[in-house]
C-alpha cells in the first residue's frame, strides 16, 4: 500500500463517519424537539410548578385536612381530587371522579415518600413529603382502576393499593349535591 | 506487562464472589414475588434481599470490575508497572471493609433501605458508613489511575496516550465526579439523621442529590464494557479499530454529557419545575450521540475483520466472523441487548412517554437488560480474555464458556422482555408479593412466571462463569504472552491535545453540572419547611 492510498482511505474513512455523526446529531436535535413542541403545543409536560407544604401539621390545618379530602365538583364543571399517602394506604382509599371531566389531582405525603399510579393510564406521579404533587387528568371510559403505591415506602409497601372508580357525569354530579367532598370508600 | 496480577486478580474475585451471591438473592427475589412462589409471611425479608442485591450489584461489583480492569489496562497499556500498588491494596481492603460493615446490618434487617436509600426511611448508620468507604476506596483507584498516566506522560512527552488508557482513566474521572452527588446526600442530610445528630431530612433534596449520582454511574458501569468494545473486540476477532479518534472523541462525550442529566429520573417529582426537567431531559437526549457513534464504530471495525477473513457481500461478510469466538458472541449479544435497552432508554427519558412507565416493573426491565444484560456479559469476556495473562494457565473449557453465554443472553431475554411488558401493565416496583388472584392482576401472572424462570436461567450462567474461572485457576500452565488491545486502522503518529488529555473535559463536565444542578440544589437547600421528621427503619 503506498503512502496516497492509505491517505486516501483516511479521508473515506473520516467522511463516512461525518455523515454518520451529522444523522446521529440530527436524531437527537429531533428528539429534543419532538419533546419540547408536545410540551409547549400539546401541554403535555411534568408537573411544572414546586409547592411546599409540612406534612407534620397536614391533619390540623390548611388542604390536606381529612375533611377536605376527596373529590370536590369546581363552580366551572371540573373536578378537583385531594389525597393523600402514608405508610400504607391512601386517604381516600378509593377515589371517585366522573368520566370526560378535566380532574385536578393534588396530593401529598404524610410521612415517606410514596407514588400514585392508576394502571391502565398514564397517571404516575412521586408524593414526597413536603412538596405538593399536581396532575391533570381526564379519564375516557368509566369502571373501576387500580390504584398502587409505586415507590418503596417500607415493609408494607406491597399492601399500599387504592383503588379510582369513574363514573357517569350526571351520577357525579347527583352525588355531588348531597355532599362535599365525595370518595368511594366502603362502597 | 502484568505485573501486579495479585492484585487485579483479588478484584476481580471479590467482584465475582459478591456478584455470585447478590444473583442468587436476585433470582429468589423473582421466585418469591411470582405466582410460582408462595406468599412470604414476613414481607420484610425480601427487601432485606433487595437491599443487599442492589447495594451490591450497584456499588460493589461493577466497582470492583472497574478497578481490577483499570490497574491491568494501566500496566499492560501504558507498559509501565504500577504506581502506587500499597495504595491500590489499601483501596481494596477499604473496599472489603465497607461492604462488611454495610452487609451486617442489612442482613439484621436494620438497614432496609434499598441502595437508593429512600429518605426521610433511615436505616442503620453503619450501613450507610460501609457505603462510604466502599467509595472512599474506589477513589484511590481514580487518584492511583491519573497517577500513573501523569508518570507515563512524563516518560513520553507528546506521545498519544494508548486509547484504553485513555477511556480508562476518563471513566475514572466521570466516577470520581459522579459519586460526589451520592456522597453529599449521605455526609450533609441521611449520616447526621441516621447518627441520631438530627431528626428531620428534606426528602425532595435528597433525591436531587442522589439523581445526581444515580444515572451517570450508570456510564461508570458501562465504561469498561465500551472499553472492551473499542480496545479488546477487534484484537480478539483479528479486525482493527475503525477510528481511533472517534473512540476518543465517544469517551469524551460520555465525561461531559453523561452527568448533568440525572434529573430525567425525577420528573414525576414535585420538588422540581418544568424547566430543569426539560433540560435534563434534552441533554440526556445528548448521551445517546455517544452510544451512535460507538455502534457505527464497532460494526465497522467487525466488518473489517471479517473481510480480512474474505467476507464477501453487502451483509453477507456477517457469515465470515468467527462466531464460535466467545468475543464475538458476546459482542453480538451486548449489542443486541443494548438496542433493545437504548430504545426502551429513550422512551424513559422523554420528557412525556416517562409518565406511562416511570416506576413500573418495565424500569427494573431496563436497566436489567441494559446492566445485567449488555454491560455484564462484556465483564465476563473481559474476565475470560485476561484470565491467561493473570493466572498464566489456559482457559480449557471453550464450549462450555459459549453455553454460559448464551444461557446469560437466553435468560436475560426471557427474564426482561415479560418484565417489560408487565411494566406497562402498569405493575408498580419493589413489591413483595403481588395479589394474583385479584381479576385485574391475574393477567400478569404468566408474564411474572417467565420472568422468574428466566433468573433461574441466569443463575445457571452465572454459576457456570464461576466454575469456568476456578477450573482455569488449576489448568496446564500456558504461555499467554503480553496482553495487548486492538490498534486502529490509521494508528495515529500524534494525537491533538484535546483528545489527548482530560483537563478540558473534566472542567467542562463539573461546569455543566454547576449550571445543570446548581440552582435546583440551592433552591432547596435554602427553601424553609421542607424538611421533614425522619422515619427510621426497624424502629417501627
Amino acid at each position: 500500500m503506498s503512502a496516497e492510498q492509505t491517505h486516501s482511505s483516511a479521508e473515506v474513512a473520516a467522511r463516512v463517519e461525518r455523515r454518520w455523526g451529522t444523522i446521529a446529531v440530527i436524531i437527537v436535535v429531533m428528539m429534543a424537539l419532538l419533546a419540547a413542541f408536545a410540551g409547549i403545543h400539546r401541554a403535555t409536560m411534568p408537573q411544572p410548578r414546586v409547592e411546599t407544604t409540612d406534612p407534620s401539621r397536614l391533619h390540623l390545618s390548611g388542604e390536606f385536612v381529612e375533611s377536605n379530602l376527596g373529590s370536590v365538583l369546581e363552580a366551572n364543571g371540573n373536578v378537583t381530587v385531594r389525597a393523600i399517602g402514608q405508610q400504607y394506604s391512601f386517604t381516600p382509599a378509593c377515589i371517585v371522579v366522573p368520566v370526560d371531566t378535566p380532574i385536578t389531582l393534588r396530593a401529598t405525603s404524610a410521612d415517606v415518600v410514596h407514588g400514585i399510579l392508576i394502571q391502565g393510564t398514564n397517571v404516575n406521579t412521586m408524593l414526597v413529603p413536603g412538596y405538593i404533587s399536581e396532575q391533570l387528568m381526564r379519564f375516557t371510559k368509566a369502571g373501576d382502576y387500580l390504584m398502587p403505591c409505586q415507590e418503596f415506602c417500607s415493609f408494607g409497601h406491597e399492601g399500599m393499593w387504592g383503588k379510582v372508580k369513574v363514573i357517569d357525569k350526571t351520577e357525579f354530579a347527583d352525588r355531588a349535591k348531597s355532599s362535599g367532598r365525595l370518595s368511594c370508600v366502603g362502597q | 506487562m502484568l505485573v501486579n496480577r495479585k492484585l487485579i486478580l483479588a478484584h476481580f474475585w471479590l467482584a465475582f464472589g459478591v456478584f455470585g451471591i447478590a444473583l442468587t438473592l436476585g433470582a429468589w427475589q423473582m421466585f418469591i414475588r411470582s405466582p410460582i412462589g408462595t406468599w412470604l409471611s414476613n414481607p420484610e425479608l425480601y427487601y432485606r434481599s433487595l437491599t443487599a442485591h442492589g447495594t451490591v450489584m450497584g456499588y460493589v461489583f461493577p466497582t470492583l470490575v472497574a478497578m481490577g480492569f483499570g490497574y491491568a489496562i494501566s500496566e499492560s497499556a501504558l507498559e509501565q508497572r504500577l504506581v502506587g500498588v500499597r495504595w491500590a491494596w489499601a483501596g481494596f481492603w477499604l473496599i472489603v471493609a465497607g461492604s462488611v460493615m454495610a452487609v451486617i446490618p442489612i442482613a439484621l434487617g436494620r438497614a432496609s433501605v434499598l441502595y437508593t436509600f429512600y429518605p426521610p426511611l433511615i436505616g442503620n448508620v453503619f450501613y450507610y458508613l460501609g457505603v462510604v468507604l466502599v467509595v472512599v476506596g474506589s477513589w484511590v483507584w481514580v487518584a492511583l489511575m491519573s497517577v500513573n498516566l501523569r508518570v507515563w506522560r512524563k516518560a513520553h512527552p507528546g506521545a498519544p496516550v494508548p486509547l484504553a488508557m485513555f477511556a480508562n482513566v476518563a471513566g475514572s474521572y466521570l466516577w470520581a465526579w459522579t459519586a460526589v452527588g451520592a456522597a453529599l446526600e449521605l455526609l450533609l442530610q441521611i449520616i447526621p439523621v441516621a447518627a441520631g445528630l438530627k431528626a428531620t431530612i428534606d426528602a425532595g433534596l435528597a433525591r436531587i442529590f442522589f439523581s445526581w449520582t444515580l444515572h451517570a454511574i450508570v456510564y461508570f458501569w458501562l465504561m469498561p464494557t465500551y472499553i472492551a468494545y473499542y480496545t479488546i473486540v477487534p484484537r480478539a476477532i483479528g479486525g482493527r479499530v475503525y477510528s481511533d479518534s472517534m473512540a476518543r472523541i465517544s469517551f469524551i462525550l460520555f465525561l461531559v454529557v453523561a452527568m448533568p442529566i440525572g434529573m430525567h429520573h425525577t420528573f414525576a417529582d414535585p420538588q422540581v419545575g418544568a424547566g430543569f426537567k426539560f433540560i435534563h431531559s434534552a441533554f440526556t437526549a445528548l448521551v445517546a450521540l455517544p452510544t451512535l457513534l460507538t455502534v457505527f464504530t464497532i460494526c465497522a471495525s467487525v466488518e473489517i475483520a471479517a473481510r480480512l477473513r474474505g467476507g464477501r457481500g453487502m451483509f453477507g461478510w456477517t457469515r465470515a466472523l468467527p462466531w464460535d469466538n466467545p468475543m464475538m458472541l458476546a459482542l453480538a449479544f451486548s449489542f443486541v441487548m443494548l438496542g433493545f435497552g437504548g430504545a426502551g432508554g429513550l422512551i424513559n427519558m422523554s420528557y412525556q412517554l416517562d409518565a406511562s412507565i416511570h416506576n413500573t416493573q418495565w424500569i427494573t426491565g431496563h436497566f436489567h437488560l441494559i446492566f445485567g444484560g449488555a454491560i455484564v456479559i462484556m465483564y465476563f469476556v473481559i474476565a475470560y480474555d485476561l484470565w491467561p495473562h493473570l493466572t498464566g494457565r489456559e482457559l480449557i473449557d471453550i464450549r462450555l464458556i459459549r453455553t454460559q453465554l448464551w444461557l446469560w443472553f437466553i435468560g436475560m431475554i426471557v427474564t426482561t422482555f415479560p418484565w417489560h411488558w408487565v411494566g406497562i401493565l402498569g405493575m408498580p416496583r419493589r413489591m413483595a408479593y403481588f395479589d394474583f388472584a385479584d381479576p385485574a392482576i391475574a393477567p400478569q401472572a404468566l408474564s411474572v412466571t417467565l420472568s422468574a424462570i428466566g433468573g433461574f436461567i441466569l443463575l445457571a450462567s452465572g454459576i457456570m462463569f464461576i466454575v469456568i474461572l476456578a477450573r482455569g485457576m488449576r489448568a496446564p500452565q500456558v504461555d499467554a504472552g503480553p496482553y495487548r488491545f486492538a490498534i486502529a486502522v490509521h494508528q495515529p503518529a500524534t494525537v491533538p491535545v484535546a483528545l489527548n488529555t482530560h483537563a478540558l473535559w473534566v472542567a467542562l463536565m463539573i461546569a455543566l453540572t454547576l449550571t445543570n444542578y446548581g440552582y435546583p440544589i440551592l433552591n432547596l437547600a435554602l427553601s424553609e419547611g421542607t424538611s421533614v421528621p425522619a422515619v427510621y427503619v426497624g424502629a417501627q
